[in-house]
């Protein structure tokens, strides 16, 4: 059988983060991706002198943060959301130079939000090392109103900005650090199958 | 049908010598028209009637990719080769017609990056020197190291340095210069890209480098034209055309295949850019790879061969073609 993957090449694939020789590593994690960042650093303790480490509790309240910052990283930053976390990620991109790691670990979500951000400080998509860890919520973008929903984990589901009800596809653009919600009752408005957990 | 096949008559319009090996040549469309347009760092596939010997040598494009009104290419006499660069120096003269493909770029520049960093060594610099034309134009960030054997040596050199001042970063082996490479690849800001070309072991010691300090492979380019190794002759079953061919050896086993009337796919004649790869059905011997393209494991698979650049040795081997 086919699984999804092979279906949709955009739907993205993670791996398995491990440490990779540099000049410094920017270590960034979600909810349960602290775990990942625990087993990253039980692998090469001496990382922890070079690496800078940004944690962000989980939407879905797990927080992993005293366990992270245990680890002794050269800098912690601590913040309550990726947008908070943004500022201080941009600035590091700006500031370094060839070299620097980027490991990504937690929601599928802060993933691609790193990813896009690092894309656009001129890294190929692929410079980055991804682990997915915890919940399966989903960054959807509303493709009527371009509106995104954060946390997104049923499916179908009503578009936070314009109230559509939206089929989650797994057709994932890497510019948008997003999902594509398409209008599931165009053609027969109100005829909405029931919402079911598919993302948890 | 190949895309290579598809050419371009012109008319070679200047003949440069730029120093005691290397020659430089113009050609325009022998209709008078524009020539198709192309991005640094692309190549054409200069045809030559050397005698009878059909030859076909890839040629980095040097000229301003803004320039549609003709393609410039700058061709190092090698001694020890095959005979083409020898006959684009000995046998080519301003009037003559010949027949060159259309431009392909397997050498691109990723446009996404903050900073270009190209390192060319010897003639490796004639496709940068259409990239940063294109580059200047617009606007964007790069810089040049460019290496050679001594002054008179380093083509282009002088010229460059007028066009793109500091920009460019000249270094003479006989001089004692070389590049500081690990100095200057940690000193690069965040998103810069790498573009290398110039002898093998350059290339090798630039990628390497590289990697070791962490640089992401998606951000490293190189291009490495090879010229087809010599080595015995052997032959090779063609199983689809039903003939058995000698590949001579002087001849690569593309050449031989063509020579015999059977059409095969190609494009960069180089062992660079995989149009040539060819399905093996039955291999009894060594198989000689000399691509960029294969991996190791397809190489060693013994599956595919890459009849641009590779050779056999052996009892028998048999392709799809």
């Amino acid at each position: 059988m086919q699984t999804e993957t092979e279906i949709l090449k955009s739907r993205p694939v993670y791996g398995v983060l491990s440490p990779r020789p540099g000049a410094m590593h920017l270590i960034i994690a979600d909810g349960e991706g602290g775990e990942a960042v625990t087993d990253l650093f039980a692998q090469a303790p001496e990382m922890a002198a070079r690496a800078h480490v940004i944690y962000i509790p989980g939407a879905n309240g797990t927080d992993q943060g005293a366990q992270v910052q245990k680890l002794g990283a050269a800098q912690f930053h601590r913040a309550p959301s990726y947008a908070a976390a943004r500022s201080r990620i941009l600035k590091v991109l700006t500031d370094a130079h060839m070299g620097l790691q980027i490991y990504v670990t937690g929601t599928e979500g802060l993933i691609g939000q790193v990813q896009r951000d690092a894309m656009e400080a001129g890294l190929p998509h692929d410079a980055l090392q991804t682990e997915h860890r915890g919940s399966l919520a989903r960054r959807v973008q509303c493709v009527h109103c371009k509106g995104i929903t954060e946390n997104v984990t049923t499916d179908p589901f009503v578009c936070t900005h314009c109230g559509l009800n939206l089929f989650v596809r797994d057709h994932y653009s890497r510019r948008l650090a997003a999902f594509q919600g398409v209008c599931i009752d165009a053609e027969d408005p109100g005829e909405v199958p029931p919402a079911e957990e598919r993302f948890t | 049908m190949s895309v290579g096949a598809s050419k371009i008559p012109a008319i070679v319009t200047e003949v440069v010598e730029v120093n005691s090996l290397i020659k430089r040549f113009r050609f325009v469309r022998e209709d008078g028209g524009q020539t198709p347009g192309f991005s640094g760092g692309a190549h054409t596939v200069v045809e030559m009637d050397d005698n009878g010997t059909r030859r076909l040598n890839a040629y980095s494009l040097m000229s301003d990719p803004a320039d549609l009104s003709g393609y410039e290419i700058s061709v190092r006499r090698d001694e020890g080769g095959r005979g083409g660069s020898l006959y684009m120096h000995r046998a080519v003269r301003p009037g003559m017609k010949m027949l060159i493909s259309q431009p392909v770029n397997l050498f691109g520049l990723d446009l996404r990056a903050r900073k270009h960093l190209l390192l060319a060594g010897g003639i490796g610099i004639t496709p940068f020197i259409a990239q940063m034309a294109q580059l200047d134009s617009l606007g964007a960030r790069f810089e040049l190291h460019y290496a050679a054997r001594d002054r008179e040596l380093g083509a282009y050199m002088t010229e460059l340095t007028a066009r793109h001042g500091d920009r460019v970063h000249r270094y003479y082996d006989v001089e004692n210069q070389a590049i500081d490479l690990p100095a200057l690849l940690r000193g690069q800001p965040l998103g810069t890209h790498l573009y290398v070309c110039g002898p093998k072991g350059m290339i090798n010691w630039v990628l390497s480098t590289a990697t070791d300090l962490g640089w992401p492979k998606g951000a490293l380019h190189s291009e490495e034209f090879l010229a087809p190794p010599v080595g015995q002759p052997f032959q090779v079953e063609l199983a689809r055309s039903n003939m058995t061919v000698t590949v001579g050896a002087a001849q690569s086993l593309l050449e031989a295949i063509e020579a015999a009337g059977v059409e095969a796919p190609y494009l960069c004649r180089g062992g660079a850019c995989g149009q040539c790869e060819t399905r093996v059905l039955h291999c009894e011997g060594e198989m000689l790879h000399h691509d960029h393209w294969l991996s190791d494991e397809q190489k060693a698979a013994c599956a595919h061969i890459m009849p641009c650049v590779s050779r056999f040795k052996g009892k028998r081997l048999v392709l799809e073609l």
